[in-house]
């Protein structure tokens, strides 16, 4: 290898190889990564990978939960990098434990190091020479920095990354014996509830604490400005205490919201910050040139977890810990400071699993609210969970975005211009970013810090809104703007593929409408603005296992849309089938994608499966309500997800690329599943919709 | 004050301390310790804190614990463990069947309910008896081919 051979991300960050792994003599493996589960099945291609390079038994790794005691700090747990960032890391740091370990072995029993071959952690050598990784444990020091020079295995050599492995977490799940945040007891563990108004931005007016009088249990009331909670010896307890409180809280004021059903008007006429996100220059357009002008809405959605968000705080006297179910615990942990006024080094953020997590949802915001009751208990476990009302209504929603997109087509039908402008919050109020806290409490205290409003990363950072806003086709000039509101009455922040749902819903509806509109066949019209290869084997691959252009059931339509997520990550492309029957319903979605290399293809198709199931939802049912004065979609009966009824049939095809750099699965069929769907509504009735979800009130209006 | 509620869960007579009032859910991840029943909503809507009473799927979130006085509550730890697993349970992870897990504890129960009156359902019939459940993470199409799946191991086994 070169000398400029490059670390990955996670080692760069953090070198030392015994931050990420040590080998006990009793004969296992600690792997100590600082990406955390979020129920992607994210520890078993890590475990995957450290066994493969180390050549031991899956089994032997044990994965020691993400801490900012000890773990490396590899940011956050998001935007489908912890295969390319964590895993290689993981990667090469077992190769390099490897070949530190062989060499000992080597030297001890006098033979090349090239003589010598592991099995399952046993080595062995010419004769009967034989030691173990167990027995050179405490001979070989791992507190030494990665060598980016190591070579690890060919992928040829690989035996257990590459294939389907069983998840190491799932059984504990099914027998339900492996605990979720909510499940752990500490000794003294007492409970925590916190009361939040339907209006973002109310503050607490007045309190009757009469209203507690005589509840059983109740250790402290916390009342900062605002934040409204309290700690009862019992959960029951406190869900008592937590009914009363609701009764004796009057809210005043707070942010005006919007009209929920006319979102693109106001998105376009509040205060925003105007960009550029890409400018191609082309030749002026030729005469004959056609302009098409259209509009997209996505509306906001919310995270809708099963699971309501959890913590567990205690305030010793040696400083604060947190046990959470972030994506991020160190930028957790940075925010709790800022907050608390403590140093860092004050605080220990740990993780315990949550349930499903699909970008910045309350976690976060639940760390801080037990931070916050655990402070007037001190010594004592805070366990607070949110309610299901919260869970959907208070946690940072994905962002409405109104798209508009204009393209110049030629006389000869090919597409010579193009232009995308968004009006959108920001995508990311993440913790841990800023000078100041992100955490919903910390802008109710009686001394509030400033509501943080929601930014985007520039594009080499994934960007936010603008994310998969720059079309991946081989267009010749374009011009692609963002407007990213500086008001925030409904808070946004990070969802599953960010910008890239509603910014890929758009430019496939828009692909596929010019393709119609010329009478050309929409996967045709793709490919031949199109050269990158691998986007052109996706398409072709997707639409041949859909027997693209054969014939389609009554009443049903399909539809084609493609995209390379964040246009560097995984190749997806989509073939939905729709029913228009009644409300419509999607029936089957065959998919195929490019992910480099697939470490577990298993869990890599498990990830595109529910991805678009989850995006088949939000693109048919989901749209986050409210009136002028609160949000109103705070249960599952007014804010409905695709249920077992209405799931379509999902096939997915990967495209081998096991030479390849991996990319990761977790976001790349959200946009295209959407768009496929829209595109299957106008094949089957010849009406477009392009505002989300696609309703048969929202059909119904499109053709009047 | 009341002399406590006898019921049986997962097949062992007990009695209960917690008042008439408090939701099953709670007595079974607070007093019994039995965590595999999740909270979800708190109102019946999404499946989580699925058990079977007398046989039959409930809420436990809100259900009362005095309307399962006198009767068998069988929570997701009582249909099966990792060395006696229920078919439901096997099959989920054969097909893997899964991703947070946060919901598959109620869906064991919904499935195990279905398969006991039902031992060879049709598609139809498996989509019904789960749509009380929700998943997020969009699981859905494994959880139902390993509802199949256990529906052919019960067949073998019979």
């Amino acid at each position: 290898m070169s000398a400029e051979a490059v670390l990955p991300l996670g080692l760069r960050v953090t070198p030392q190889l015994d931050r990420w792994l040590s080998i006990a003599p009793e004969g296992h493996v600690t792997l100590s990564p600082g990406k955390v589960e979020i129920g992607q099945g994210i520890l078993t291609a890590l475990a995957q990978i450290c066994a493969d390079e180390l050549d031991i038994a899956i089994e032997r790794v044990r994965l020691r939960p993400a801490d900012t005691a000890a773990s490396p700090n590899e940011g956050v747990t998001s935007g489908s990098l912890s295969v390319s960032d964590c895993g290689l890391s993981v990667r090469l740091a077992a190769a390099q434990t490897r070949g530190l370990l062989l060499a000992e072995a080597a030297r001890l029993l006098s033979v090349p190091q090239e003589a010598l071959s592991v099995e399952d952690g046993a080595i062995t050598g010419p004769g009967n020479l034989a030691t173990s990784y167990w027995e050179l444990a405490d001979k070989v020091s791992l507190a030494r920095p990665a060598d980016p020079a190591v070579q690890p295995k060919a992928p040829g050599a690989r035996t257990l990354t590459g294939r389907p492995v069983p998840r190491i977490d799932l059984a504990g799940k099914v027998f339900g014996t492996r605990p979720f945040i909510h499940d752990l007891d500490e000794p003294g563990m007492v409970h925590g509830r916190v009361l939040r108004p339907l209006r973002p931005g109310a503050t607490l007016e007045s309190l009757d604490e009469a209203a507690l009088a005589g509840l059983d249990g109740l250790i402290a009331l916390v009342r900062d400005g605002s934040f409204l909670g309290l700690v009862c010896e019992s959960e029951v307890q406190a869900e008592a205490g937590l009914a009363r409180l609701a009764t004796a809280a009057r809210w005043a004021g707070g942010f005006p919201l919007p009209d929920q059903h006319d979102l693109s008007p106001w998105l376009q006429g509040e205060p925003a910050e105007a960009s550029i996100v890409d400018l191609r220059e082309g030749a002026a357009p030729s005469p004959g040139t056609r302009r098409l002008v259209r509009r997209y809405l996505k509306p906001y959605l919310a995270h809708a977890s099963i699971g309501p968000s959890c913590a567990i705080a205690t305030w010793a006297e040696d400083g604060l810990r947190v046990l959470t179910h972030s994506q991020g615990i160190f930028n957790l942990r940075a925010d709790l400071a800022l907050v608390f006024g403590l140093p860092e080094d004050g605080i220990v953020v740990g993780h315990a699993e949550g349930a499903g997590c699909y970008g910045h949802n309350g976690a976060d915001d639940a760390a801080l609210d037990a931070a916050l009751l655990a402070r007037a208990v001190p010594g004592r476990p805070v366990r607070l969970r949110w309610s299901r009302a919260d869970e959907l209504a208070r946690s940072p929603f994905g962002a409405a975005m109104a798209i508009e997109i204009a393209a110049e087509v030629g006389e000869d039908g090919r597409i010579a211009g193009w232009s995308h402008e968004i009006w959108s919050n920001g995508y990311v109020a993440r913790p841990g970013r800023a000078g100041s806290p992100a955490l919903l409490a910390s802008f109710d205290l009686e001394k509030p810090f400033p509501l943080y409003i929601s930014q985007d990363p520039p594009l080499a950072g994934g960007g936010g809104a603008q994310r998969n806003a720059v079309p991946l086709y081989d267009f010749p000039a374009w011009r692609i703007a963002k407007n990213r509101l500086l008001t925030m009455p409904l808070r946004t922040s990070s969802m599953r593929a960010l910008g890239a749902f509603g910014n890929v819903f758009a430019i496939e509806s828009m692909m596929d409408e010019i393709a119609h509109e010329q009478g050309e066949d929409p996967l045709a019209f793709r490919l031949r603005h199109l050269s990158d290869e691998r986007a052109r084997t996706v398409l072709e691959r997707a639409a041949a296992n859909a027997d693209w252009g054969g014939a389609v059931a009554e009443g049903r339509g399909r539809g084609l849309a493609f995209a390379r997520y964040k246009n560097t990550g995984a190749y997806c492309a989509v073939v939905a089938e729709i029913d228009l029957a009644a409300e419509p319903r999607a029936t089957q979605l065959w998919i195929a994608v490019d992910v480099g290399e697939a470490i577990n293809p298993d869990g890599v198709a498990n990830q595109i499966e529910g991805g678009a199931v989850q995006a088949t939802s939000w693109t048919l049912k989901e749209e986050v309500a409210f009136t002028r004065e609160e949000v109103t979609s705070a249960s599952w009966e007014s804010y409905p997800i695709l249920r077992f009824g209405e799931v379509p049939e999902v096939t997915v095809e990967i495209v081998p690329r096991l030479d390849l750099p991996p990319l990761g699965a977790g976001e790349c069929a959200q946009g295209p599943t959407a768009a496929a769907l829209a595109n299957a509504v106008h094949a089957a009735l010849g009406v477009r919709v392009r505002q989300m979800p696609i309703t048969r009130d929202r059909i119904i209006a499109a053709m009047e | 004050m009341e002399a406590g509620t006898r019921l049986t869960v997962n097949g062992a007579g007990l009695t209960v301390n917690a008042v008439p009032e408090t939701m099953l859910l709670d007595v079974l991840r607070g007093e019994l310790g039995l965590k595999a029943a999740r909270f979800g909503c708190g109102e019946g809507l999404c499946g989580a804190c699925r058990v079977l009473v007398d046989g039959h799927p409930v809420a436990s979130c809100n259900t009362p614990l005095w309307s399962v006085a006198g009767r068998a509550v069988t929570t997701p730890e009582g249909l099966g463990t990792a060395d006696a697993p229920h078919p439901v349970q096997a099959a989920l992870i054969a097909e893997q069947a899964a991703q947070c897990g946060y919901c598959i504890s109620g869906i064991v129960v919904s499935a195990a309910a279905l398969l006991a009156r039902s031992p060879d359902p049709d598609d139809a019939a498996i989509r019904a008896a789960l749509d009380p459940n929700l998943c997020r993470c969009g699981a859905h199409n494994r959880i139902l081919r390993a509802v199949r799946r256990a529906a052919a191991m019960r067949d073998r086994a019979a």
